[in-house]
């Protein structure tokens, strides 16, 4: 311990024995991946790698002056691989914070806290999921064929995109044994009632025993209706502005509907995963 | 070994350093040690079930965050049956943070959290989300008196008293507080404070306005501290953009007997950690025995404190 009385973080209560921490990683590659997005591959350790689909971090993007963001910004994890120690998020450049992440490069040091919140599960008598996913979701959705290889599911991925060279993660879900579908924008394929149709052929075949989404508010509803319809359970992970990512200042709050009423979670720490039976449109 | 330990009153804690209100909950211990703190302080619980605000809660200033959370509230007997327990694990003392729109609602809010297991109640009197255009009774001298009276013969805990920066003379607000029997004071509060995004031309915060919070209000805030503490004889607690050992040495030169760390925990988890650490490093290192020797050892003789409240 020094005596730099302006060290605000030093990390001394945040090893071993507690099952989040704030780290200081380092960057090993921060490339670009299509026109919008990047890939943040970080060596973290543990208990960074511990990280779990679907769960978050809370990362400390770099800025300077009037350009440093203050507050952290969470993003989902993309990948994680506890033998290198190492973890991966894949993000879209857009605002104060994914801006200053993109200016990150190899060796540079990058805060991390996490693994944060309630990731996917999935229940031992699935044996067949649907994944879908657009935009900046499909990062979050990612590592959720790794869960599904793990446990033997079988999965379909649906993957929505404006266009073919935005579209990510085919490949990671095509390592894992998944058939994986692509619509986009550009060649009217995304619109949702060539969506509704590929899921009522896979609820048909038999291939939906659980329903999975992220990053679209009219495809979650969408699966929303179809999962209520056939009774079929699901999950969505959500995003919302937050402060602190640990449950504490009730900033990250949304609406779900839980037996007819309304109430309020905090995505940080009652989600990102949600029950999708419970969303509510945003 | 540097002693840390300061008295609040007739409680003593084992350091100086606390959550304020609102920034401190359960999910802190994935990351640290609870017991290394000086106090726990609760967030704010009401009588009444309370929504909150609507979303977005929260916005970044330069070095500060505005927010309007709205104090959400499960109401008394889920915190007495669900929150006030969960500590009971922990050595540091319990500190109950208390909101009501009367004076009444406050006493009897008092009273009902008066439990085993609570040291003290922290009356957040100053909250400028909770009243109609951020209005408290706070910000005057006698409705401070009033409420303070109340929750005085409403309990035998410590009772501190947390102000609101949103005041014209925090002075005279601190005298109120104290002459109707406040134990401590928390000075202070959020600034009641307001962002619009240009693009949108919207406010940057769903309830319009919020409270500012952050290194931002900081020297505002340890000049408030400074009057206080020459304005009274009770402890204070200084809370306002601390997230350094460096910051809480100010406030303590200043005249606070502890300090509350919020804003920072949320960009910092361990922060509170770092600045007990460092904290009696510093005093290590200038050979202070005791942390509380710093309280009020602002060096400025011939300083009429008095006479500066007046000035721009």
């Amino acid at each position: 311990m020094g005596t730099d009385l302006r060290l605000v973080h030093d990390g001394t209560d945040t090893s071993g024995d507690l099952p989040a921490g704030d780290i200081t990683a380092r960057v090993i590659s921060n490339d670009w991946v299509n026109p919008e997005y990047k890939h943040l591959v970080l060596a973290a350790g543990d208990p960074a790698t511990r990280a779990e689909a679907g769960q978050f971090f809370h990362l400390l993007c770099p800025g300077d002056g009037p350009k440093k963001p203050f507050l952290r910004r969470p993003m989902s994890i993309y990948g994680v691989d506890p033998d290198q120690g190492r973890i991966e998020f894949l993000y879209k450049v857009t605002g104060l914070g994914t801006r200053g992440l993109a200016t990150l490069k190899p060796g540079d040091d990058l805060p991390v806290l996490g693994p944060l919140g309630v990731g996917f599960s999935i229940e031992p008598s699935w044996r067949h999921i649907v994944v879908l996913g657009r935009g900046v979701g499909l990062a979050t959705l990612a590592p959720l064929s790794t869960l599904a290889s793990q446990r033997g599911v079988h999965v379909t991925a649906i993957l929505s995109a404006r266009r073919p060279d935005l579209v990510m993660s085919v490949d990671r879900f095509e390592r894992c044994g998944a058939d994986v579908i692509v619509v986009t924008d550009s060649d009217g394929s995304s619109d949702p009632a060539n969506v509704e149709a590929h899921l009522r052929r896979l609820i048909a075949a038999g291939h939906a025993d659980a329903f999975f989404t992220c990053g679209s508010n009219r495809l979650m509803l969408l699966m929303q209706w179809l999962a209520r319809e056939h009774g079929i359970p699901g999950q969505v992970a959500m995003e919302q502005q937050m402060a602190c990512g640990l449950g504490m200042c009730f900033c990250c709050v949304r609406s779900f509907k839980v037996n007819g009423q309304m109430v309020s979670r905090r995505v940080c720490w009652d989600g990102p995963v949600f029950k999708l039976e419970e969303a509510t449109s945003w | 070994m540097v002693d840390l330990s300061v008295d609040v009153g007739r409680l003593r804690l084992a350091n100086p350093v606390m959550p304020a209100s609102g920034t401190f909950a359960e999910g802190l211990q994935k990351v640290m040690h609870l017991d290394r703190l000086g106090a726990f302080v609760t967030k704010t619980v009401t009588r009444e079930l309370r929504a909150g605000n609507p979303t977005p809660r929260v916005a970044e200033t330069h070095e500060g965050m505005l927010n309007s959370i709205g104090i959400p509230s499960k109401g008394v007997p889920y915190f007495l049956e669900n929150v006030i327990p969960f500590y009971r694990q922990f050595k540091p003392p319990l500190i109950v943070s208390i909101s009501a729109p009367s004076a009444e609602g406050f006493a009897q809010l008092a009273a009902e959290v008066s439990v085993p297991g609570v040291a003290a109640i922290e009356a957040n009197i100053s909250c400028p989300n909770i009243e109609e255009d951020g209005r408290a009774f706070a910000m005057h001298a006698r409705s401070t008196e009033i409420v303070t009276r109340r929750l005085r013969a409403a309990t035998q805990l410590p009772l501190w008293v947390k102000l609101t920066p949103n005041t014209g003379d925090i002075a005279e607000v601190a005298r109120a507080a104290e002459a109707a029997g406040a134990d401590a004071l928390v000075v202070a509060n959020t600034i009641l404070a307001m962002a619009i995004d240009v693009e949108t031309f919207r406010p940057r915060v769903g309830n319009v306005m919020g409270g500012l919070s952050g290194p931002a209000i900081k020297p505002i805030i340890l000049r408030m501290v400074y009057q206080c503490a020459r304005a009274t004889k009770i402890p204070i607690i200084g809370c306002g953009g601390i997230s350094t050992a460096e910051d809480a040495i100010e406030y303590m030169l200043a005249g606070a007997t502890a300090v509350q760390v919020g804003t920072a925990t949320f960009i910092h988890p361990t922060a509170m950690v770092t600045i007990i650490d460092a904290l009696a490093a510093f005093c290590e290192r200038r050979g202070i025995e005791r942390v509380r020797d710093l309280i009020g050892a602002v060096r400025d003789e011939g300083f009429d404190a008095e006479q500066m409240v007046a000035l721009p």
